[in-house]
């Protein structure tokens, strides 16, 4: 419930930021620069004189944006090869996992390294290595819980009256295990907007002018000392989207849990 | 998760078990030769498609051509891609890395300098991770549903939320700017002695774990409650063991598989939370040479860290795999 708030709080925020913010979060006026919060500026300007609620409503958006799209890849690749390795067993099924376990190896911050020093640093960087670093945790739960559903007997009835392996795939596996799926994607997107907050914080992810929290951080840090509180808010601004995504994560889990679901 | 009887020293009769046991090694050891040698090809891959010449990156736009050639061929830029990746795959065992292409150093020996900060840093991470961990999952599975429980919980479910690199940058805030008991940032390394180093690592090493000790003390807690379930944790209680004894005796033991699990998961966050750590905290480690690397251009220094930060995440996740066939010989080896 909370989680939900805190999600609704976060997305309308973005949306927000589309139609309306209290002032610009592009234009530069160094007069106004390090203001403390007033009625004006509702948390102060940074050093280039723009206004952190209207840079927080925009970040929003990045994170959001990048979040969406790595989770979506993620869950494309992941579920896909997570739904062929239950339906296939043999081989297919142990290339499947290594090969899962090999991109297990690859951080997001180690993919967006390397992309970095091919392609250089941007929000397509951020979006690929987060991406990439989503698929094995997706493709283990995918197989894992179509797994499970694969042995039930309502499949063999599938089976004798005829289906192929992709029409019970898609007809029965795949229905049986989207709550799971619904719930680990929450969590996912969690992981990413982490990710993307330290890829921009880096400077490997979203660049400027575009505003991201991670790259608020990072301008914060080295100002650290004339204005400590420049630092705080979008740092918050994360960890409340975080924990927001977790805790929806934890209420859905609850919801549609099939086993709790029984019992009541 | 119900495995019938779990005492530690009861052992299944192991008819054959060595043998099965030496193939599972054996198969074990092949995947991570396999999988080694295709992260150092995707690697290699990925790096080498980079658009342009690397020596004309390194001279500059306005260089002569000339000039350009002849750092290619001093470089070997001008050999096969194939014949390239197989000198590397040699030098990676040799230990011979070729020279930076900016500083003209060995690589190897760049490297080692830089460990001599990160390995110590992601040490102590992981030890103050335990610790935490192991404490606060084991205090809220004894007192559980109990205040203590439910204010430990909250706290690590904040704990998760939090950016590790926010994190640190509060802990600067409070220690270095409002407080002034420790300095917000460098390393002096290790030429003083030990304690100015650790003293230099602390905040890195509190901001790395404290994220990895949320996770790690959700499991631990589930973990040990699971086991607080089993039947011979009521016949230990029968006999006339206190809690106490029981726990420590019989419950955490059992209850090690799955926290050493996600120990090993952790592993590859903790490298790539270093990496981040480092550049919050300004220390010379790996993390902050890979990044000059990437601005110098200096590819050679990046495939080389990316593979060594690769390697280390797969070689802990083949001990791990090895560990639980150990430890727990009731796992069946061919489920592995």
């Amino acid at each position: 419930m909370v989680g939900a708030l805190l999600c609704l709080l976060v997305l309308g925020a973005a949306l927000l930021s589309l139609v309306w913010t209290p002032w610009s979060a592009y234009e530069i006026d160094v007069a106004a620069k390090l203001r403390p919060p007033s009625a004006a500026h509702w948390l102060g300007t940074d050093v280039l004189g723009r206004d952190i609620v209207s840079l927080l409503l925009v970040g929003a958006r990045a994170t959001i944006l990048v979040g969406i799209i790595a989770v979506g890849i993620g869950l494309t690749c992941g579920v896909c090869l997570g739904l062929i390795a239950a339906a296939q067993r043999g081989w297919t099924e142990e290339l499947i996992m290594r090969f899962s376990d090999f991109t297990f190896a690859f951080p997001a911050v180690l993919s967006a390294i390397m992309l970095a020093a091919v392609i250089g640093p941007g929000m397509v960087t951020s979006i690929t290595a987060i991406g990439i670093f989503q698929i094995p945790v997706l493709v283990r739960v995918t197989r894992g819980s179509a797994g499970a559903i694969w042995a039930r007997e309502f499949i063999l009835a599938a089976r004798a009256a005829g289906k192929g392996r992709v029409r019970i795939t898609i007809e029965h596996v795949l229905p049986n295990i989207l709550s799971i799926l619904i719930v680990q994607a929450t969590i996912q997107f969690a992981l990413a907007i982490l990710a993307e907050a330290a890829l921009s914080y880096l400077g490997l992810g979203t660049q400027p002018p575009q505003p991201s929290w991670g790259r608020m951080l990072n301008d914060a840090q080295t100002l650290l000392f004339q204005s400590p509180s420049l630092a705080v808010y979008p740092g918050a601004a994360i960890a409340l989207a975080v924990l927001g995504l977790n805790l929806l994560g934890d209420g859905l889990r609850d919801l549609l849990d099939p086993r709790l679901a029984r019992q009541r | 998760m119900h495995r019938g009887l779990k005492l530690w020293n009861v052992r299944p009769p192991k008819f054959g078990a060595p043998a099965r046991m030496s193939v599972f090694l054996l198969r074990r050891c092949l995947t991570l030769l396999a999988t080694l040698v295709g992260a150092s090809l995707i690697i290699f891959l990925v790096l080498d498609a980079l658009p342009g010449n690397a020596a004309q990156m390194l001279m500059g736009a306005d260089a002569s051509p000339d000039a350009v050639r002849a750092l290619t061929v001093k470089l070997g830029l001008d050999q096969p891609l194939a014949l390239r990746y197989l000198h590397w795959l040699r030098g990676l065992v040799v230990g011979d890395l070729g020279n930076s292409y900016a500083y003209g150093t060995p690589v190897a020996e760049l490297i080692r300098e830089r460990l001599a900060m990160t390995i110590p840093l992601a040490i102590l991470a992981m030890l103050l991770t335990t610790v935490l961990a192991l404490a606060a999952g084991i205090y809220t599975a004894a007192h559980h549903n109990r205040l203590g429980d439910v204010g430990v919980m909250s706290l690590t479910q904040i704990g998760i939320a939090l950016p590790n690199f926010w994190f640190a940058i509060l802990l600067i805030l409070l220690f270095a700017v409002k407080l002034q008991w420790l300095s917000a940032g460098g390393f002096p390394g290790w030429e003083d002695g030990i304690w100015p180093g650790l003293r230099s690592l602390l905040l890195p090493a509190v901001a790395l774990a404290v994220v990895q000790a949320a996770i790690l003390a959700r499991v631990t807690r589930s973990a040990v409650l699971d086991v607080l379930r089993e039947d011979f944790v009521r016949t230990a209680r029968a006999k006339g063991l206190t809690k106490r004894e029981v726990l420590w005796q019989h419950v955490l033991r059992n209850a090690m598989i799955p926290v050493l699990t996600v120990m090993g998961l952790q592993f590859a966050n903790l490298l790539a939370g270093t990496i981040v750590i480092e550049n919050v905290f300004y220390l010379p480690g790996l993390g902050r040479l890979i990044f000059q690397s990437i601005a110098n251009r200096d590819l050679i220094v990046v495939r080389n860290c990316v593979m060594l930060l690769a390697g280390m995440v797969i070689i802990v996740n083949f001990v791990v795999d090895v560990l639980y066939a150990v430890i727990d010989p009731r796992i069946k080896v061919h489920e592995l």
